[in-house]
């Protein structure tokens, strides 16, 4: 299973900016490397990010082969209710990983 | 644990293959223009003035602001991946002895408390000082009777680094003892000694050149405050010998394989350079 770290306030006064980072363990194999014997080593990368706020769509994100391993990813939602933030990153070879952060707007 | 079976990445320090070809040419040709600033200069001294103690700087201290940000934050810090796998390995019972280190050490947050801040330490059986690694790997074969981890493997870095993030704030206090003396002076030697096709010792750059830009970043003091770290550039974690064996491959010099007493001899005169530093285990770096 891929390491996640995630950083989302656990509280926020409805309307305030709020950030949120992700961080995912995965090698990022970019697919034009070639290994010590000089064959390609094959693309292995995450193809997609999806962040949903109490199910609803705040942030979505292509990633190609040229992101960095175990890619970083920060932005920003506004604190609207109460409820559970999703992130979901699917990638090659059926690659799946999934996080929840809770949140608690007054 | 997607970072536990990850492939060691060939990369410019690496490997002399096509792959790091180019990578390899432009840094050394910044050595070599740093070389031709310096060699107007005449007598150039063969051992270059220690840095006074007040004057030392973390390899922090030369960071971009967003390098730093990334290493203040544990959510943001890649090293932390690296830190979570060792805590499971911490607490994953191996070998025939079927025991996990947690079995006789315990909790790590006080077990470990100082204990990288202490290493390389002078060891018994081997008469000599051994590193971290070294150490995490005679627990392996005799305690837990499992066979040794591989230098720069993701489980080691990964055990290495959860224990230093023990000491993470503490000061670095290496033995500085009857024992240990001879050793540190040999590093210390290897530190100011002109090696390979270049032709450059290590105090060239890190004592009488530091702050000064190679291939667009600044040339640090060379104190391995936070090992090991994460380095942008690897897109990984690395050892202290790791970035020994980067430095001396920008030398062209023959690099040792890991584990030599060359690289022990070398962290333990850089642990005691930086004597009194706090520790940054694990570190982010360019």
């Amino acid at each position: 299973m891929a390491r996640i770290l995630i950083n989302v306030p656990p509280k926020a006064k409805r309307g305030d900016v709020i950030e949120i980072k992700t961080l995912i363990s995965h090698d990022m194999e970019s697919g034009y490397r070639p290994d010590n014997v000089g064959k390609t080593i094959p693309r292995d990368i995450i193809s997609l990010f999806v962040a949903t706020y109490n199910g609803a769509e705040i942030f979505r994100a292509e990633l190609h082969p040229a992101i960095a391993a175990n890619p970083f990813l920060s932005f920003t939602t506004i604190a609207t209710e109460s409820g559970r933030i999703d992130f979901k990153w699917t990638g090659d070879n059926e690659f799946l990983a999934t996080e929840t952060a809770l949140i608690a707007v007054e | 644990m997607a970072a536990l079976a990850r492939t060691y990445r060939l990369g410019e320090d690496d490997d002399l293959g096509i792959v790091a070809g180019n990578r390899i040419c432009g840094e050394l040709s910044t050595i070599a223009a740093l070389i031709a600033t310096v060699s107007i200069i005449s007598g150039w001294p063969a051992i270059a003035a220690d840095i006074l103690l007040s004057e030392r700087k973390s390899g922090y201290q030369f960071l971009a602001r967003e390098t730093r940000a990334m290493q203040d934050d544990d959510t943001a810090n890649p090293g932390m991946l690296w830190v979570l796998d060792g805590e499971a390995l911490w607490n994953r019972k191996v070998g025939k002895a079927n025991k996990s280190c947690a079995d006789c050490h315990n909790d790590a947050s006080t077990s470990m408390k100082g204990v990288a801040a202490r290493y390389p330490a002078f060891n018994e059986a081997a008469n000599r000082p051994i590193d971290l690694e070294q150490r995490i790997n005679i627990c392996r074969t005799d305690q837990q009777n499992a066979t040794p981890l591989l230098f720069e493997s993701n489980e080691m870095l990964a055990l290495a680094g959860f224990v230093g993030r023990q000491s993470r704030g503490m000061p670095i206090a290496v033995s500085d003892d009857e024992r240990t003396k001879p050793f540190i002076q040999a590093g210390r030697a290897m530190f100011g000694r002109r090696q390979g096709q270049l032709n450059l010792s290590c105090a060239q750059c890190h004592d009488d050149n530091w702050g000064a830009k190679l291939a667009g970043v600044s040339v640090p003091q060379g104190h391995p405050t936070g090992y090991p770290l994460y380095r942008l550039e690897w897109q990984a974690m690395g050892s202290l010998q790791r970035r020994l064996r980067n430095c001396l491959i920008g030398m062209r010099a023959q690099a040792y394989t890991f584990g030599a007493p060359e690289y022990v001899n070398l962290e333990l005169f850089l642990m005691w350079r930086a004597r009194g530093m706090a520790i940054e285990t694990p570190a982010v770096r360019p």
